[in-house]
């Protein structure tokens, strides 16, 4: 389609730039510069959406951020398709392809469109009342119906294929809107060595001075004050402008998050730059010059295509070279209307102005007019609205001074433009917590009470005069820097000052009305709210949708607030807003997670010996960020095979494991002892140096919170490990103590974790693997026997080697600075190759631990397990008076009868390998509910004891031994005996080998 | 996110920070001589004001120190903070 | 209670607005009742409705501090499940689902609860151990869920990503398909509606500044911001508030009060069919009726009131979504909330008695309450009307903090060695 409503002259686009887009399978023309709704209106195209509940036929609205109608799925390429997306806040593109929403089968008939007929059943709050009979039908037909019905455009169903960034920032002064106030302010700012950050919503800085072609500032007209301004801005090296950043929300401590747009206006994007970055701004002062929306009339029709707010009529004409049509009629209650008017009459428009305030209350700007070939219609109201698909009359009426409506006359017209006062963008300071105040004479709310740290300058604190826009800008921007320095600006006056009118006066009320126009809700729905008893305006908002959809009612809100006001003959301020919340236009799910996909989502954390896992086929398990190698499987072996030939390795001759994962905490200083003593269950400080001991951390509740070996390498020094799931919250709980309960212990915490490698060498052979490795220390057991640890030297390194067993066997683990983890790991593949070293996984490690009864601290235990239930009451160190959870211990239900005990099952199939959290019953005959015993908490095939094993724990578990219970499978239950835990070698002989 | 005023780092941003629940909640001197009740008001009572709250932060990614805070729980205002030992400042008006 | 039919629709449609009746009444609060309920929520309403309905105490009132169903009532992720770990939890939220199933009819009054089914993903051997205890454990309790292969899951929601090359793969997930969704404020409003026609006055804008006393030290009434009323019964529901409450009486509670974030994003037409949550990922999200994606993310880790959170909340609740649904990257977040959730030590509840005579409560549901709001009102109703707590409430009792006879539902999420 050709232009045929652009203007010959005027207008920000580069005319020199042509571009063609598709909508709806048509070509459009347009220019760079232009918004896709501003493509739209040159092409001739008014009508181009469906409304969400009625499917009445919608045009583009306004010009900005408020817009409710025209959304579209803009389609970018490849998998780029954005749904939803707001026509007049998207650049036009070169190629782009926009399609509308909405409709079945085509924008122009649309089978939806008969709910418009029914509409009165479809009223607010309808689907309350009904689709209940009958009951089953809620399921099948109603639900989905709705369902169906609802949603607006269609979600991707492809990856997106774009990069999102974050970016964080620290400013003294951050400046939200880059209007008049705005750019005052970061002038202003800017005179100081402060460092300052201006962010505008649109492609171009400048606010309501790019479509301002009659003020002056200073003598200049807007457009070259604006050029002087931002380059002046643009040479501060103290400033940073971000066009295309909308603040979307105000944060704690002023945090605050600015989305900018970073490639949507390129046709060819360079591919690994981020398509939108997300800002975090930790500001010292903000100023929001944040501006205002103005608002519709409401009256019946009020939504046709063609119909949209006054002040876009202007924008579309000056800013965007656009004509908005040939006949306009403006129907106002406010004085800025006028200037639209004059600014339509400049490039030929001829227009009618319908004023519902009387003669004496428009007399002034009314006479500015005179001569221009204006008719004014003063006092008069709209009545409806006539055109299918695009307004072609408006049915208006004076209002007669007694009240009664006078008579009717049809307007020919093919655009509308509306203006019912202003409502100031609050949004991003109401988010601050800041106060609004009711101004009736603007009647608007307005900042009141800042929090620290901020600032409203220009319209949102509803000065809409250029100069005072200016001179609070000014003010807010050099105090937010600590400047005094004053300026003035000398501006021409602007046009200001409306009279609120909810509801446009009429004789009968027939047809709707619509406040929000894109959740369609009409002027009756809320009188119907009201009546229904919903007085609260957050209930209006909750019953009705009103201010729900995805503009947030940015053109709604004052409407309704009024409306209620009205219908309850309440005060405005009595009704209070609804509350504001981020973000304040919608913002890309993919900016918020920025670089946290895929590998980054949680970043991987891998031991010393993870390459060469990867290199020998090992498969991995996830535990907490770690990668762990579960099994090395050889060629043709399955899991279950290969788990079977490494535990038989480490059982006859010996297992290799990298148990670099496991937390290591250096605990040093002259209290050391006393302090560990009283963390963990045992007596640590009878521990002889050189001497290990497997110990049980407990938090204040008395549950087991981790385990691990404690040992003590001289007086004053302790190597503790923890689960690898636990070194960081085992540090910060000892931490936590030691600083804040006993900070007059002489201890020292240090993490100590990725510093070591740790090699787990496990099996009869180990000491011969080992001994030719180590240096100047005898391995013998009269030496160095189980659970002792010693500084030493292996392959030239110093060490930590510690003798002790996670599985039974003979074992050692060795300790070597973390770079080394990987040599020492060849040295003893190398050393025990002839013995038939074997690497191990964690898969392996599980089965071994559990064919000895070892427990692993989160799948024995669960956060309401106790040492004793574990059978571990041992490790309670005899005659403590106190240490981090013993005293609750000793509270009833932990002592009463009945508790879960840990205990070993087997299968009496001999066959089936139970699951893990399959529940334990005495009697599987019981009708539902059927009690809960207990639960497994492991289960594995023994390789050692070749049958199934299994952990539980079990409702009075140590008494019952020897009974027979079930165990519930898939398939439904299994009898199983209770038998004591340790299934292999259960007098601890093999250990000391 | 709030900005957090570690005594010994000075402000810095609440995610390198965890918070350790309301101050002030001594664990008793000889815990065997607490009945069941105490304890239990001891491990779980809180006071969960509305209003000033004195309650307890380490700057886990930072100096790994414990140290207190008083905050409003309405406004997260956060009013002081001051090194554990160290007197409880009065909260400004 | 003027009914809602498909007749009175019609009526409406065709005579009018104007003949439109309010949905309840706005009283005046009378000097004294039988009964007040402190918490105009879904479980204070709902409280309010079966003490009239099934225990006769009509004379009853609901005092809000702000407007009904402003708190959590109205800012949950609106996820209705019973399938809990522990059999005391089973057993309540399961009270609760069997009330949800028939509440529409019951209260005259749509609350399109939408049994949509809710998967919860498992992503490792623990997870996978942890779900399936679950499974078994529901299963002997008579409550419906089961255990489902990564294809499976996907068949029930096909969105879901299960390709095993992610940094979190999809290894399993349990079903319960009798959850679902609800319209949170419809509940408020029908229990309101229903409550209001058996004669319960609801009182908006009325906060508690006061206990009344009797000599015994029992209740006796309350000192409220539109005058003193006197009861002998007084429930406090008062969700993140509770502490705020008691606190006028010289009580506390094991709670603290966390803000809750949730979000949603811009309705798209139907393309999540049901419910999905993930522990690991910490991720939770459905489709609602009127078609935004709505998803659940974190509390704060400090105690609050301002119902406003950080950024980096959503933010990486947001990751863990798009991790999981990478299509879904290029929606956008439409609207961002808090609630403020009163959470225990063993994040179960605490319903029952006091240590005041005639003074009860029911708090502490963290981030469970709105799926419990029937079963909890129920219960509760039963505690106030009888002066003895309902079986199904019995083991959520205050004493259990002393006793250690805690009920802890994190117990089985608890992380892996």
């Amino acid at each position: 389609m050709a232009q045929t409503y652009r203007l010959a002259r005027g207008g920000r686009i580069d005319r020199a730039s042509p571009i063609a887009m598709r909508f709806n399978g048509t070509t459009i023309e347009g220019y760079a510069g232009d918004t896709i709704a501003s493509a739209l209106l040159a092409n001739g195209i008014h009508f181009v959406a469906r409304s969400f509940k009625y499917h009445r036929p919608r045009g583009i609205f306004s010009h900005g951020s408020e817009e409710p109608n025209g959304l579209f799925a803009v389609d970018r390429g490849g998998a780029r398709i954005d749904p939803n997306t707001r026509a007049t806040t998207t650049e036009a593109v070169n190629g782009l392809s926009l399609r509308s929403q909405n409709h079945w089968p085509s924008l122009a008939l649309d089978v939806g469109a008969a709910v418009d007929v029914f509409s009165a059943l479809f009223a607010a709050g309808f689907y309350y009342k009904t689709f209940m009979w009958p009951r089953s039908f809620w399921r099948q037909i109603y639900e989905p119906a709705i369902r169906a019905a609802a949603g607006l455009g269609r979600a991707p169903t492809a990856p997106d294929p774009d990069r999102y960034q974050h970016a964080h920032a620290h400013c003294d002064v951050l400046v939200v809107g880059a209007g008049p106030a705005g750019l005052a302010a970061a002038l202003a700012a800017s005179e100081s060595d402060k460092r300052v950050i201006l962010a505008d919503e649109q492609a171009e800085m400048g606010g309501s001075l790019l479509h301002d072609m009659s003020s002056t500032i200073d003598g200049s007209s807007p457009w070259s004050w604006l050029e002087q301004t931002l380059a002046r801005l643009h040479s501060r090296s103290n400033v940073q402008l971000l066009p295309r950043t909308t603040a979307f929300g105000y944060y704690n401590h002023n945090h605050l998050g600015l989305l900018q747009r970073v490639t949507d206006h390129l046709v060819n994007p360079h591919p690994s730059g981020p398509r939108e970055r997300l800002w975090q701004v930790r500001a010292g002062e903000v100023v929001l010059a944040t501006g205002a929306h103005e608002r519709p009339l409401v009256f019946p029709g009020n939504d046709r295509p063609g119909i949209m707010l006054a002040e876009s009529l202007r924008v579309f004409a000056n800013r965007y070279g656009v004509l908005p049509g040939q006949r306009a009629v403006i129907a106002t209650s406010g004085a800025s209307a006028y200037t639209v008017a004059a600014d339509l009459l400049a490039v030929g428009v001829q227009v009618t102005i319908v004023d519902v305030r009387r003669h004496q209350d428009c007399a002034v700007e009314a006479a500015a007019l005179r001569g221009a070939g204006c008719e004014v219609l003063a006092g008069h109201t709209v009545l409806s609205s006539r055109g299918r698909k695009r307004v072609n009359a408006l049915l208006i009426a004076p209002i007669e001074a007694a009240g009664p409506i006078g008579a009717r006359r049809l307007l020919p017209c093919d655009c509308v433009g509306l203006s019912g006062g202003w409502t100031p963008a609050v949004h991003l300071f109401s988010q601050s917590r800041g106060k609004l105040t009711f101004d009736r004479k603007l009647d608007a709310f307005l900042p009141e009470a800042s929090v620290r740290g901020e600032s409203s300058a220009g319209a949102v604190r509803g000065s809409y005069q250029l100069s005072a826009c200016l001179a609070q800008g000014w003010r807010a921007g050099a105090a937010a820097a600590g400047l005094t320095r004053e300026r003035h600006f000398k501006a021409s006056a602007t046009r200001t000052g409306f009279e609120p009118v909810r509801l446009l006066p009429a004789a009968n009320r027939q047809g709707h009305a619509f406040v929000d126009l894109q959740n369609d809700v009409t002027a009756n729905d809320i009188g119907l709210a009201v009546r229904e008893g919903f007085r609260s305006i957050e209930h209006v908002k909750r019953y009705t949708t009103a201010g729900m959809a995805t503009d947030q009612g940015k053109t709604s809100n004052m409407n309704v607030i009024g409306l209620v006001a009205k219908t309850l003959g309440a005060a405005v301020p009595d009704i209070g807003t609804t509350t504001f919340r981020p973000p304040y236009t919608p913002v890309t799910f993919g900016a918020l997670a920025g670089p946290s996909r895929g590998r980054l989502f949680e970043p991987v954390r891998t031991p010393p010996a993870h390459a060469w896992a990867v290199r020998h086929g090992a498969i991995f398990e996830d535990v907490g960020q770690w990668k762990r190698a579960r099994a090395f499987p050889r060629a043709n072996e399955d899991l279950q095979a290969a788990v079977t030939r490494e535990v038989t390795a480490v059982r006859t001759s010996a297992g290799i494991l990298d148990a670099s994962t496991l937390g290591k905490i250096e605990v040093v200083g002259a209290d050391a002892a006393e302090f560990l003593d009283r963390m963990y269950t045992n007596r640590l400080s009878r521990l002889a140096p050189g001497r290990c001991r497997y110990a049980l951390l407990l938090k204040e509740d008395g549950y087991v919170f981790d385990d691990g070996v404690v040992a003590r390498l001289t007086r004053d020094r302790f190597h503790v490990t923890t689960t690898t799931g636990g070194a960081a919250r085992v540090l910060q709980h000892m931490e936590e103590y030691l600083q804040t309960e006993w900070p007059e212990l002489a201890v020292y915490l240090t993490s100590v974790t990725e510093q070591y490698a740790t090699i787990a060498v496990q099996g009869p052979k180990a000491r011969q693997i080992l001994a030719p490795l180590v240096e100047e220390l005898d391995l013998a057991t009269q030496a160095f026997p189980h659970m002792s640890v010693r500084t030493a030297t292996i392959c030239g390194l110093a060490c930590r080697l510690f003798r002790v067993s996670f599985t039974g066997e003979l074992g050692y683990e060795i300790n070597v600075p973390a770079d080394y983890g990987q040599a020492l790991w060849d040295a003893l593949i190398e050393s025990g190759k002839a013995l038939g070293i074997t690497p191990y996984g964690t898969e392996a490690m599980h089965v071994l631990r559990a064919e000895k009864g070892f427990i692993i601290v989160g799948q024995e235990t669960d956060g309401t397990v106790a040492p004793d239930d574990l059978g571990l009451a041992g490790l309670i160190g005899r005659g403590k008076a106190d240490f981090v959870g013993l005293r609750s211990l000793a509270r009833p239900d932990l002592v009463a009868p009945g508790r879960k005990q840990l205990v070993g099952l087997a299968s009496e199939d001999a066959r089936t390998v139970l699951e893990e959290g399959a529940q334990i019953l005495a009697d599987p005959s019981e009708p539902l509910p059927m009690r809960s015993h207990g639960h497994v908490t492991s289960s594995y095939w023994s390789p050692s004891c070749h049958q199934p094993i299994a952990l539980a724990l079990i409702a009075d578990g140590r008494s019952r031994i020897g009974q027979r219970l079930h165990a519930t499978t898939p398939a439904g239950v299994v009898a199983v005996q209770v038998r004591d835990p340790i299934f292999f070698d259960p007098t601890g002989a093999r250990v000391h080998g | 996110m709030l900005l957090i005023p570690c005594p010994y780092c000075g402000p810095r941003p609440e995610i390198e920070f965890r918070c350790g629940g309301e101050a002030h909640i001594a664990r008793p001197q000889d815990p065997a001589k607490v009945d069941d009740a105490a304890w239990g008001d001891y491990l779980f009572l809180r006071t969960n004001p509305k209003g000033v709250h004195a309650e307890r932060w380490v700057h886990t990614h930072g100096c790994r120190r414990w140290f207190n805070a008083l905050r409003d729980t309405l406004s997260d205002r956060i009013l002081a903070t001051h090194a554990v030992g160290e007197r409880r400042p009065d909260p400004p008006r | 209670m003027h009914r809602f039919s498909l007749g009175t629709l019609i009526a409406g449609a065709v005579l009018g607005e104007h003949r439109a009746q309010p949905q309840w009444r706005s009283p005046p609060p009378k000097s004294a009742y039988a009964a007040v309920i402190v918490g105009g929520g879904g479980h204070g309403l709902g409280t309010a409705y079966y003490l009239a309905k099934e225990h006769g105490v009509r004379d009853v009132a609901v005092l809000e501090k702000g407007w009904i169903g402003g708190g959590n009532t109205g800012r949950n992720t609106t996820i209705i499940r019973s399938n809990y770990l522990q059999q005391e939890s089973a057993a309540i939220y399961e009270h609760a689902l069997r009330l949800w199933e028939g509440l529409a009819r019951e209260l005259n009054y749509n609350v399109m609860f939408s049994q949509r089914g809710v998967l919860m993903l498992a992503h490792n051997d623990h997870d996978v151990h942890s779900l399936k205890r679950h499974v078994y454990a529901n299963r002997l309790n008579g409550i419906d869920n089961e255990w489902l292969t990564p294809q499976e899951a996907k068949a029930i929601c096909p969105p879901l990503n299960i390709a095993p090359t992610v940094r979190y793969p999809v290894v399993g997930a349990a079903l319960q398909r009798r959850g679902g969704v609800a319209r949170h404020d419809a509940v408020a409003w029908g229990y309101a509606r229903a409550a209001d026609a058996m004669g319960v006055d609801i009182i908006e804008n009325c906060e508690v500044l006061g206990f009344m006393r009797d000599p015994r030290g029992a209740v006796a009434g309350l000192e409220t911001s539109r005058g003193p009323i006197r009861a002998a019964r007084v429930g406090i529901v008062a969700a993140g508030h509770t502490s705020v409450v008691l606190a006028r009486a010289g009580l506390k509670l094991p709670l603290e009060s966390f803000p809750l974030q949730a979000l949603v994003s811009e309705p798209v037409k139907p393309v999540f069919p049901s419910v999905v949550m993930s522990n690991t990922i910490h991720a939770y999200i459905s489709q609602s009726d009127k078609g935004e994606l709505v998803i659940g993310a974190g509390t704060d880790q400090y105690i609050s009131y301002s119902q406003q959170g950080g950024l980096h909340i959503a933010a990486h609740t947001l990751a863990a979504i798009c991790e999981l649904f990478p299509q879904f990257s290029r929606l956008r977040m439409l609207r961002n909330w808090g609630g403020i959730v009163d959470v225990t030590p063993d994040r179960s509840p605490i319903i029952g008695l006091t240590p005041i005579p005639g003074l009860y409560v029911n708090c502490g549901w963290g981030t469970g309450g709105f799926k419990a709001t029937p079963g909890s009102a129920h219960v509760f109703a039963h505690t106030i009307a009888t002066g003895e707590p309902h079986s199904i409430a019995a083991p959520f009792a205050i004493d259990r903090f002393s006793t250690g006879r805690l009920i802890d539902e994190a117990a089985a999420a608890a992380v892996a060695h």
